[in-house]
């Protein structure tokens, strides 16, 4: 089962700063161990919301509200995806995060369950059944041709 | 401590019970993350993988009966190859057999240095990658049975307990324990190391660890078609066990070319089940149902593959090439959109690093789409004339596709229904005497 790790913007991930070397160094360690465990998938960080935008849709239109956004704390400012046998798990990886990258007191680094193609059952739309039929019906008449 | 100390009163009872089931469950996470790691340093001190297992267990058991009563340690995986190494260490004290067997064999240099730095952990883990992945291909060892391996494997590498592997294996947990401690047995008196092999020696024992670990994810992707997902998990594990070995051995194309191969097959397994549980063919799949996540990371690996393949100039190996043809799949949108022609070469080249007719009957039906039905019927009466796959239900149900698309119906139905005799899957049946009859 996959799991992403939150990290959330503080105002230095705000102003740009992208960490100091030892951050570095720990954060590579940590990924490499993930990976020599089969567990790191992914694991990202995002420049600040400065360069980033906000898309709302609005009175039938979208309206474009570019960057910085205030609240730092809800903000997103990197993630690591990882693929282990149970929350458990997920957890005690959690707890290998460098101390050095640790969020400040009061702040968390989020576990967030990502869905699996088995949580989603069979629900599935008409529209992408109908999509499903026409692709079939086509590679039907392309084979019959071939 | 023993077990009757817990049962003191009825509320403390109750309350050990509760928090022991949480410590547990962590303890069994924090074990699959460490299992690997833990034996291979004990092992390295012991110099006997068998022992080492033992000695990882019993560090594991001392956990479970201390954690719930000290606390969970703050390092929970440094705790584990610390008590493990101590008992190692206590071991070879008391066994004046063992130490002078160490003796012999040039070890107590290494051993005094472990126990002079027997704080020292961090520097114990720094270069225990050789020794973990020296672990898999002991686990792998030839002079195992393949069942014995796939045990080994799954407890020593993948950290799960015997109940789990019985379970994904539907049998009982004193079957796996005692095909456990066979092997562990032989692999005591054949004097297995955790030396990675080199030279000519490595490869056919690299092709030992690939070949369990694909016949674990078989083994899981065989069950999910069951709906089965407790065996499916199987298929995760041997994934996973594909991303160490990458990790590890970062320079064998066949490492990469194996998890690109498992990657991308697991990336199917929704789709490959309809409604009422019956087969999908991967033409008749739905791809919008595909986890392409999981597919673009296959991709990668699998562009590792090849640079590697290119830069030694070497031909592709079998896993390499299985997982260019899975791919040919993967990157096509759309059915239609496939590149059959590669195909066919490709299982022309895996062919001719090892003829089977099976591969054979494969390239045919690529060749039927990418050059038409008549000069793959061409291929497979070859296989018929050739007396090969007379058994196998396949023969007869491609060679039926092949005349039908030729519009020799007759001649179709007929293959439909021998092949309808010769299976042994009942889907598969319904839906070979459908065709035999001429409905579909």
């Amino acid at each position: 089962m996959r799991f992403m790790i939150i990290v959330h913007s503080t105002p230095e991930t705000e102003q740009g700063t992208t960490g100091t070397e030892q951050q570095f160094a720990d954060m590579q360690a940590y990924n490499e161990e993930m990976l020599k465990a089969g567990v790191f998938v992914d694991g990202q960080g995002l420049h600040p919301t400065a360069k980033g935008a906000r898309v709302t849709y609005e009175d039938g239109d979208w309206v474009v509200t570019d960057g910085p956004f205030a609240e730092a704390k809800e903000l997103v400012a990197g993630f690591s995806i990882i693929d282990v046998s149970s929350r458990e798990e997920a957890l005690e990886w959690v707890r290998k995060w460098p101390v050095s990258c640790a969020p400040d007191p009061g702040q968390a680094l989020e576990l967030r369950q990502v869905f699996a193609a088995e949580d989603f059952g069979d629900a599935f739309s008409p529209e992408l059944r109908e999509r499903d039929e026409q692709m079939r019906a086509e590679a039907a008449r392309n084979a019959a041709q071939g | 401590m023993s077990s009757t100390a817990d049962q003191t009163d009825e509320t403390t009872s109750q309350a050990t019970r509760a928090s022991h089931d949480d410590v547990q469950r962590t303890l069994e996470a924090v074990w699959r993350m460490e299992a690997a790691k833990v034996t291979a340093v004990v092992a390295r001190v012991v110099g006997d993988v068998g022992l080492a297992e033992d000695l990882a267990q019993d560090a594991f058991v001392q956990a479970l009966e201390q954690w719930p009563r000290d606390g969970i340690p703050t390092k929970p995986g440094a705790w584990l190859t610390a008590t493990a190494r101590r008992r190692a260490i206590d071991r070879i004290r008391r066994d004046v057999n063992l130490a002078s067997k160490l003796q012999q064999v040039g070890h107590m240099e290494e051993l005094r240095m472990a126990d002079l730095a027997e704080g020292d952990f961090d520097a114990a883990l720094e270069d225990i990658d050789d020794d973990v992945l020296g672990l898999v291909f002991a686990a792998c060892h030839p002079a195992l049975t393949a069942q014995a391996r796939i045990s080994l494997t799954l407890r020593m590498i993948g950290g799960l307990t015997t109940r789990e592997i019985a379970r994904a294996f539907l049998t009982t947990e004193p079957t796996i324990a005692q095909r456990i401690s066979r092997a562990k047995k032989t692999l005591s008196q054949d004097g297995v190391t955790i030396e990675v092999p080199s030279g000519a020696e490595l490869a056919p024992r690299l092709a030992s660890v690939l070949e369990v670990v694909y016949l674990i994810f078989n083994e899981g992707y065989a069950a999910t078609s069951g709906r089965d997902w407790v065996r499916g998990d199987l298929m995760e594990e041997a994934i996973r066990l594909g991303r160490v070995l990458s990790a590890l051995a970062p320079g064998e194309p066949e490492v990469h070319g194996l998890l690109a191969l498992m990657e991308i097959q697991a990336s199917r397994t929704r789709a490959r089940i309809g409604h009422d549980g019956e087969p999908v063919l991967l033409l008749d799949q739905d791809r919008t149902k595909w986890d392409w996540a999981l597919i673009r990371h296959a991709l990668a690996a699998l562009d590792r593959a090849v640079s590697l393949v290119d830069a030694a100039r070497g031909p592709a190996g079998p896993y390499v090439l299985q997982a260019a043809i899975a791919a040919c799949h993967a990157r096509a949108r759309t059915p239609e959109a496939t590149d059959w022609p590669r195909i066919v070469a490709l299982y022309a080249q895996l062919g001719a690093s090892r003829p089977s007719p099976v591969i054979d009957l494969n390239r045919a039906v690529a060749l039927s789409y990418a050059d038409g039905p008549a000069a793959a019927l061409e291929v497979v009466d070859g296989l018929v004339a050739s007396g090969a796959l007379a058994d196998y239900h396949l023969l007869p149900s491609v060679r039926g596709d092949l005349l039908a698309r030729l519009g020799r119906d007759e001649e179709a139905r007929a293959e439909f229904a021998r092949a309808a005799g010769m299976t042994q899957n009942d889907a598969e049946r319904a839906l070979l005497l459908r065709r035999a009859a001429g409905e579909d």
